[in-house]
């Protein structure tokens, strides 16, 4: 390495194949200063502009913020924060169109300015070189400095390497025609980029420095050897202009003759490279405390009048920087972020600038024609001649076309950096680079596909086995209960007595409490609650299932009789409700005998992928998030916590039917974890429908939803339109569409206390261990008593249940929030 | 609004495939005239035939397929009959030049699928064809005008393609008697007639036809194709790995055998400058479909296709061997471009 900076020191230059020559129409926009801009209307600002993950947000709607104030915080790795561009308040927190080439909207936070553009109080550190290395680079994360380039990589990432680094390669190359906002920054702020630098070295302590500018920009040459005369260990070195010169992979290969390894870094060969953008950002946030919140944007093209850099603030709108140049718009118009060769073009004037934006291209259709028809490839190589990894384009696009994949990945497909060098030469018109990308895309989707029916696979042999398993207990189960039946038979009629007491029970309170109408609503509700309590059976509880039912079979039957006995002599209202009663017991013992059924058959239990499966596909597609990871545990936690509180309760039916509105509360969570909202909302919207779909298919019977799972949808539906809010917020929301819900399923129920399966934690209180009875034979004596006595017994077992949930719920929420 | 997306890049060099195609006719055109006026009007009469039936070949084709038959806009077939009528001699029939031209456009190109799906250069695929079906018609090279002992007019010429006789009655075979008596083909059958006939190389040299145009014009035939073959490797147009390599290897390798024995084959130059060398080194050669399109490849390619040149020429049963030559590298083409991947930026040899 030593010699290799020796002959970098002497001024020695490799070249890399390849690369094209596009007219570079530079002249447009750099004669004049980088101009400052007024304020805009409204700002834009996606949570996420970098490589990584998003921060979290830690402003609400209608807060007020000052300029520079961190908008989102960071909490795990590879996250960036972003600040507000000036003071004013947040107006909304919701997907906007963000600064991507598909146009989809992402999560964004959206300023609008009170004009007075008040800073908040700024921490600058002249004196960094005091600080240490950790402090360091905390301050460029806090800053939200990525890379300016293009690539928008955690500058504090890249920075942070642990490989000893002997070159620092400073990229002023801007090699993509028309941009000039790198020329117009080392033109004006050389010292400023090269103080910027300095912070670099100081943190790399690299061996020599080599800030690499293409020959066409001789006054941001001539500024910046002005501004490192006497540092020696910086070297200035103008390169040949050429396309993609700028690439960082050709970069290096111009000014060491190495090259990066495939698939490697570029710190694997002692080498890290910035852009002077970066370079002058990280001046700013550590020397003067001002985090990234405005970067140079070159507005250009033939269609805006004006052609100039300009200070555009992260989240101006592409319009308004177009509006204040003089855009005149095509019939068909055309604007492209970035510049002609590697940019993207936009979907929407809306489009605010991000940290990566570098340039707004307006260009007319004569200086960059639309692409007009496709052609045949005539094999002429010029593609190849023009590629600067040495690829063969026109193999890989055949390949690619032809979705031979595996070939295309054989032609090294990964290993083109999407440069358009290729596409740019191709004399057939061909969009070589869009075959990649598709290619390229197909080819993650399958490998991530993959991975999922390998794990699939797993999960599913796991979950024969267990169920095998599971069968056996079951038989074996079976046999000892109906042998140890017969005895407790033989032995003692007070099981049957235990029995007929609780039915006594219940009846006694309905009749008491209900009338007519409340009961059919009542009826309904026990109903679907049965229902949702089958369609939750998950074959892990298949034994216990099994075994209540069974009982639960033989109670109905005895209350059938009771009820036959009974129903002679009741007025008629009371007969009605009964008969409304029998039919739900009736129905219930349908579902059951269903539930049994399925259970017992092997038919991998397609009812329990209901629930299992949403939350496993949840995960799946939320690997690595470490949120994630802690939610995943969450809903792992809450499983558990209802299976404790169902096994409590004595009774599963109500607390299941509470397992419905957790499970779609645990959707909506996952719509709360920033992914983009409308892959979330139109995944919870499926998994609802799922759920739903295979909780009816397995009662066999088309109920009308009942009241919970009313709420619970209500919940998700309101969650999902909420997505801009804040976690907090949403949470705080959420739980109060949680009690309207309820309250209206009450409301329906006529405030029948069975009809609310579920209830809010602060009940909690009101259930007091105490007071639970035993299920012993003292309750076999109790059966006895008055009607009062029992319904008293039936509501502290309701709250019993209640506790239950509620203590489940508490523990979820806790994990969740984590 | 509307907007216009499209992938990026969103620039394109102007350099459209038919801008390619006729900057290759166009570079043909110097070698065309020498042609003219060391053959007569002829060559231009069988260039015409050659790229009419082409053109209507093409068209019927791409209706047959249900393609547009604007793609006749790309100028590939205008370039395979001009390569073809170039390679014709100049008085043969003129069904010869349909024939090949048919043969050329359905079988060698469009039955592949068309333009960039051929294997084999559709120009030298119908050249070879029409050599084997019809060898006589096919080595009818006239001696330079003004060798020759009747006067051929512009008008006799074209009488004599597409009737077969002169305006006076001559037929072709007669005009094919030149000055000496001998009938000839080119200075290379002549040179290998004579060497069959146990004379050396510099007995044959001392023959008429090498002492006067004869020889000459050959060479400045070529020489044209050189110039126009220079122009577009000044254009870009091709790439100068395959007809340096060609030229060079073969120079090479007649420079060897030269040296080894002097009385048994042509000069180097002589080599180079004869028959279709330049011709075929900057426009058959370089045909973009059906060459190698690797670096590597297009030297290999080139190498091969003049060694094979050399080995027909010399001791192969026909005096043309740039088309059999050609048509042999095309079949190696696809394996060639296979193994001659270039090492792609950041992965170690191998
Ligand atoms: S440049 Fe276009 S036409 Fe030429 S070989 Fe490449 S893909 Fe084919
Ligand atoms: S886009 Fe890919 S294949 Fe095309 S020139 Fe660039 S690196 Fe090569």
């Amino acid at each position: 390495m030593d010699s290799l900076i020796e002959k970098i020191k002497s001024g020695y230059l490799w070249d890399f194949p390849g690369g094209v020559f596009p007219p570079e129409r530079k002249k447009l926009s750099n004669h004049s200063p980088i101009k400052q801009l007024p304020l805009a209307d409204e700002y834009i600002i996606p949570v996420k502009q970098h490589i990584g993950h998003p921060a979290n947000i830690v402003v609400q709607i209608g807060d007020s913020v000052l300029k520079g104030q961190a908008l989102t915080q960071v909490q795990g790795p590879m996250e960036l924060p972003v600040h507000a561009p000036t003071s004013g308040e947040i107006i909304a927190i919701e997907p906007r169109i963000s600064a991507h080439p598909s146009g989809l909207e992402e999560l964004a936070i959206v300023l609008k300015p009170d004009s007075l553009d008040n800073w908040c109080e700024k921490s600058p550190t002249p004196n960094y070189f005091t600080l240490s290395k950790v402090e360091l680079l905390d301050k460029l994360k806090q800053a939200g400095i990525s890379g300016l380039g293009g690539a928008s990589f955690p500058t504090y990432v890249k920075q942070s390497n642990s490989q000893p680094i002997e070159l620092l390669i400073i990229n002023g190359v801007e090699c993509e025609p028309y941009i000039t906002a790198d020329d117009m920054l080392m033109r004006e702020h050389a010292n400023e980029i090269v103080s910027g630098i300095e912070i670099f070295t100081h943190l790399l302590q690299p061996k020599l420095v080599v800030i690499a500018i293409e020959n066409n920009k001789p006054e941001a040459i001539a500024a910046i050897e002005a501004a490192c005369s006497g540092k020696t260990k910086f070297v200035v070195r103008a390169i040949p202009t050429k396309y993609p010169a700028g690439g960082e992979k050709q970069l290096i290969q111009v000014i060491t003759g190495q090259e990066v390894p495939s698939r490697g870094i570029t710190a694997d060969l002692g080498i890290i490279s910035q852009n002077i953008g970066t370079a002058y950002a990280a001046y700013k946030a550590i020397v003067q405390g001002e985090p990234l919140i405005e970067r140079v944007v070159t507005v250009t093209g033939e269609q805006v009048n004006s052609a100039q850099n300009v200070w555009a603030r992260i989240g101006t709108p592409v319009q308004f920087l177009l509006d204040n140049q003089g855009y005149k718009p095509l019939k068909k118009p055309r604007v492209i972020m970035g510049g002609p060769m590697m940019g993207f073009a936009l979907h929407s004037l809306a489009t605010p600038v991000a940290k990566m934006t570098n340039c707004i291209l307006a260009p007319s259709d004569k200086a960059l024609p639309a692409p007009e028809n496709e052609q045949a490839c005539i094999r002429c190589g010029y593609c190849a001649d023009a590629c600067p990894a040495s690829l063969l384009p026109q193999q890989l696009y055949w390949h690619s076309k032809a979705k031979e994949y595996d070939k295309a990945q054989d032609y090294k497909l990964f290993d083109c950096i999407e440069c358009g060098a290729c596409a740019y030469v191709c004399p057939s018109e061909i969009p070589l680079v869009q075959y990649y990308r598709i290619a390229k895309a197909d080819i993650k989707t399958e490998q991530l596909e993959h991975e999922k029916a390998e794990k699939a696979k797993e999960r599913f042999n796991a979950r024969n086995e267990r169920l095998e398993r599971e069968k056996q207990e079951r038989l074996d189960k079976h046999q000892q209960a109906a042998e140890s039946r017969k005895k407790a038979m033989a032995k003692d009629q007070g099981a049957q007595d235990k029995v007929a007491a609780a039915l006594a029970r219940v009846q006694a309170k309905k009749q008491a409490k209900e009338t007519p109408e409340q009961q059919e609503t009542t009826n309904k509700t026990a109903q679907n609650v049965a229902d949702s309590a089958v369609s939750q059976d998950t074959s892990a509880k298949a034994t216990a299932a099994a075994a209540i039912a069974r009982a639960k079979a033989k109670k109905a039957a005895q209350a059938k009789a009771e009820q036959l006995a009974k129903d002679t002599d009741k007025t008629p209202t009371t007969e009605d409700s009964a008969q409304a009663k029998a039919k739900a017991i009736a129905e219930k013992i349908k579902a059951k005998r269903q539930a049994e059924a399925q259970a017992g058959s092997d038919a991998p239990a397609e009812p329990d992928n209901a629930a299992v499966k949403t939350e496993s596909d949840n995960k799946d597609t939320e690997q690595g998030l470490t949120p994630a990871q802690i939610k995943a545990k969450a809903i792992a936690e809450k499983i558990k916590a209802k299976r404790q509180a169902e096994t409590q309760a004595g009774s599963d039916a109500p607390a299941e039917a509470d397992t419905v509105a957790g499970k779609t509360e645990s959707d909506n969570k996952d719509t709360e974890q920033g992914l983009t909202p409308a892959q979330i909302k139109a995944k919870a919207i499926a998994d609802k429908i799922k759920a739903k779909r295979q909780a009816e298919a397995q009662t066999g019977s088309d109920v009308p939803a009942d009241p919970d799972n009313a709420a619970g949808k209500t919940e998700s539906d309101n969650k999902d339109t909420e997505q801009s809010l804040t976690p907090a917020q949403i949470k705080a929301k959420a739980i109060a569409d949680k009690i309207k819900a309820k309250r209206q399923a009450e409301a329906q129920a006529g405030s029948n206390e069975q009809a609310e399966p579920e209830n809010l934690a602060n009940q909690t209180e009101t259930a007091s261990p105490k007071n639970e009875p035993e299920p012993s034979a003292a309750t076999d004596v109790k059966s006895t008593e008055t009607a009062e006595n029992e319904l008293t017994e039936a509501e502290i077992r309701q709250q019993r249940v209640k506790a239950a949930i509620a203590k489940a719920k508490a523990k979820k929420q806790a994990l969740g929030d984590k | 609004m509307n907007f216009k997306v499209s992938s990026s890049p969103h620039n394109r060099i102007k350099r459209k495939t038919s801008d390619v195609m006729l900057a290759v006719i166009l570079a043909c055109i110097p070698g065309i005239l020498a042609q003219v006026w060391y053959f007569g009007i002829g060559v231009l009469v069988q260039i015409a035939l050659a790229i009419t039936a082409a053109l209507l070949t093409e068209i019927i084709c791409l209706r047959q397929r249900n393609r547009s038959f604007m793609q006749i806009k790309d100028n590939s077939a205008l370039l395979t009959g001009l390569l073809l009528g170039i390679c014709l001699p100049p008085l043969a029939p003129w069904w010869i030049a349909v024939i090949g031209a048919c043969f050329a456009i359905v079988i060698a190109k469009q039955i592949y699928g068309g333009l960039g799906q051929n294997l084999f250069n559709p120009a030298m695929a119908g050249y070879v064809v029409l050599l084997v079906s019809f060898p006589l018609a096919m080595t009818l090279w006239l001696p330079p005008l003004n060798l020759i002992e009747y006067s051929l007019s512009a008008w006799d010429m074209i009488l004599v393609i597409f009737t077969g006789y002169s305006d006076q009655g001559y037929s072709l075979a007669q005009f094919r008697t030149s000055l000496d008596g001998i009938t000839m083909a080119t200075p290379l059958d002549a040179i290998k007639t004579g060497l069959s006939n146990q004379q050396t190389y510099q007995e044959i040299l001392q023959q008429n036809i090498f002492n006067h145009d004869f020889g000459i014009g050959w060479m400045q035939v070529n020489l044209a194709y050189l110039l126009g073959g220079l122009w577009l490797l000044q254009r870009k147009i091709i790439n100068w790995r395959i007809p340096l390599t060609f030229i060079a290897s073969l120079f090479l390798l007649s420079g060897i055998c030269y040296l080894a024995s002097p009385q048994s084959i042509a000069d180097p130059l002589m080599q180079i400058t004869s028959g279709a060398t330049m011709f075929a080194a900057f426009f058959i050669l370089t045909d973009p479909v059906t060459a190698s399109t690797t670096p590597k490849g297009r030297i290999i390619y080139a190498l091969l296709v003049a060694s094979l040149v050399f080995v027909i020429r010399n001791w192969g049963g026909y005096p043309e061997a740039v088309a059999f030559a050609v048509l042999l590298a095309n079949m190696c083409v696809p394996l060639i471009d296979y193994y001659t991947k270039p090492r792609t930026y950041g992965h170690v040899k191998g």
